[in-house]
């Protein structure tokens, strides 16, 4: 079931389009929010809701980057793996996460603390190696600054 | 000190990176040229041609003049309605910079600028297309749109003009390809952002089958000037035909990486050594590609080449989005390349063939030439997919901007490849 408080988000998004279905993404992500990620029952209700085919609405699930269709955990790293990023170290800051949280890329950590997923260029590619943790923007990255970092998300 | 109106898309930025709000962006004679549009009698037809006088080119990389896409939309009472403006904010092409900043920034002069665009193409509805992952960029732009609207330069009977606009931001779900202009139109229908067949062209059928223009956001970004000072103006801040200033940017082991509003026509030299302070110590140059990760690298016989669209196209390469990529002898070309083909291998919708096959292919050989295993005839297999990418063999321009690189990097390095195959082994591991 959706809530009332994620359906009254999603009606105010639908308003911005002609039509119902348009505003399926952004529901997911309002969904997401809420949740952490999109779990075959929200896909269900949100499809229910927007009149869609479940197939349809997960065709279009998996199609971005950014809607989550497994569960991850608490918080949420995406580490920037495009060009600059590469350029400027992303294979020693993927290593230092790795070895740190003990899980690769697609993977979260025992105490659900910790999801570790690959990006593409986040554009702050002055500032490489960069990543994204929730929604905070950290840059310039070495090992020492990861630490620091990943300290502040209990 | 040169005046303020030598780096107009920057003038308003402060020191400290805040938000340059809607009091200060007015004190900085904002929104004047919507009065000047709405206020001065100006025809819809009168801005799009002090637009196309300026020669305005899509800053979003492909330079196309802004000008004569507005002036494709119908208009009048038989046009269809509603029509849409939708501003490209999907800052997604690797090594790419520029637009964050306008976003973060100044997010006003992005507002000024549709609204004076969608009064060009008489737009109904406007959406700022923005990233998902452009969390700031997202909260300043919603305040600043409720700013505008309170301040009504935003929705019915603009400024007391009989012009009505209503705008509104979308936060994409993530993938490379919304950025494509007509996945841009799927992405926000809802859809998966595959490309779609063209002609028709969206300024005629475009977002929910209307007519629709979409705009980069430095494009945008040039429009209010271009009212409020001119075109003559603009085109004497730009130091060749290719009008205007542009937002360049340099990334990769340089002494100083950033993002630099200079004339456009700016050498890349001048980028490279003056601005981004040249190679740090103990590296030293070997290519760039100029304007993102689908342009051509260019290499040092290059540099003196002006960045615009004409001249680097001249050279066989493109100037892109305008924020370089740089590439240092102690990293390895046929690594980078690797890196480019993944990101394009992984970002490829799978809509047609040439792309979602031979990128895959490609990311394969070269992985397999990376660990040692490439094989003699590879280098042929990469010319050839790389030909067989386009332009004209696919929906977008995905990978025919895949191409670039990779034909490129053989073309530069091609010894490097080949150590790679006679050695078994990458040289920089």
């Amino acid at each position: 079931m959706l809530s009332t408080e994620e359906i009254s988000e999603i009606e105010a998004e639908a308003a911005h389009y002609p039509r119902r279905d348009a505003v399926c993404i952004d529901a997911m992500r309002i969904v997401q929010r809420h949740r952490g990620w999109v779990s075959d029952d929200s896909l269900h209700d949100i499809a229910a809701h927007l009149g869609m085919s479940v197939t349809d609405l997960d065709s279009v699930a998996t199609f971005y980057n950014l809607i989550f269709r497994r569960p991850v955990g608490r918080h949420v790293i995406m580490i920037c793996d495009s060009v600059s990023c590469w350029v400027m170290g992303y294979d020693r800051m993927r290593e230092h996460l790795g070895t740190r949280l003990g899980i690769g890329l697609g993977e979260t950590t025992s105490d659900n603390r910790f999801t570790l997923l690959p990006i593409v260029c986040l554009g702050c590619c002055d500032r490489a190696p960069a990543m994204m943790v929730d929604d905070d923007l950290h840059s310039d990255l070495d090992p020492q600054k990861i630490d620091r970092a990943l300290e502040t998300y209990t | 000190m040169t005046p303020v109106t030598d780096k107009p898309l920057t003038k308003n930025m402060r020191p400290d990176g805040s938000v340059v709000d809607i009091r200060a962006y007015e004190q900085a004679d904002g929104y004047q040229a919507v009065r000047k549009v709405l206020h001065g009698g100006m025809t819809p037809n009168a801005v799009t041609d002090a637009v196309k006088d300026a020669n305005l080119r899509g800053r979003g990389g492909a330079g196309f003049p802004t000008g004569q896409k507005w002036s494709f939309v119908p208009l009048g009472n038989n046009a269809p309605t509603p029509t849409y403006l939708i501003c490209n904010a999907d800052e997604m092409e690797p090594g790419t910079f520029k637009d964050r900043l306008l976003l973060e920034r100044d997010p006003h002069q992005l507002i000024e600028g549709m609204i004076i665009a969608g009064f060009a193409i008489e737009a109904d509805v406007a959406y700022i297309f923005l990233r998902g992952e452009y969390v700031l960029a997202a909260e300043r732009l919603s305040r600043a749109i409720a700013e505008a609207y309170d301040a009504h330069y935003l929705g019915k009977n603009i400024l007391g003009s009989d012009y009505s606009l209503e705008l509104y931001l979308h936060l994409s779900g993530g993938r490379y390809m919304c950025g494509e202009e007509t996945g841009l139109l799927n992405a926000l229908e809802g859809k998966r952002a595959n490309p779609r067949s063209k002609p028709p062209f969206p300024p005629v059928v475009g977002l929910f089958g209307k007519p629709t223009v979409v705009n980069n956001v430095e494009t945008l970004c040039c429009v209010p000037h271009i009212i409020n000072h001119g075109a003559a103006w603009f085109h004497a801040l730009g130091r060749t035909h290719d009008a205007g200033t542009k937002l360049f940017g340099a990334s990769g082991k340089v002494k100083r990486p950033g993002l630099w509003e200079l004339p456009m026509g700016t050498t890349i030299r001048e980028i490279l050594e003056e601005h981004a302070g040249g190679m740090r110590d103990g590296v030293t140059f070997r290519g760039l590609l100029p304007g993102g990760a689908s342009t051509d690298f260019v290499t040092e016989e290059h540099l003196d080449t002006p960045m615009d669209f004409t001249a680097m196209a001249k050279i066989g390469s493109r100037m892109g989005t305008g924020t370089m990529i740089v590439l240092d002898d102690q990293t390895c070309p046929v690594g980078m390349t690797w890196n480019l083909m993944h990101f394009f291998a992984q970002e490829s919708c799978g809509w047609c063939t040439p792309c979602w096959s031979g990128l895959g292919w490609v990311e394969r050989i070269l992985t397999s030439m990376e660990d040692g295993q490439g094989q003699p005839g590879d280098l042929d297999k990469l010319a050839s997919q790389a030909k067989m990418w386009g332009p004209g063999a696919t929906f977008c321009a995905l990978a025919p901007g895949a191409a670039e690189p990779l034909q490129s990097a053989l073309k530069y390095f091609r010894d490097d490849f080949e150590r790679h195959i006679r050695e078994k082994r990458c040289p920089w591991r």
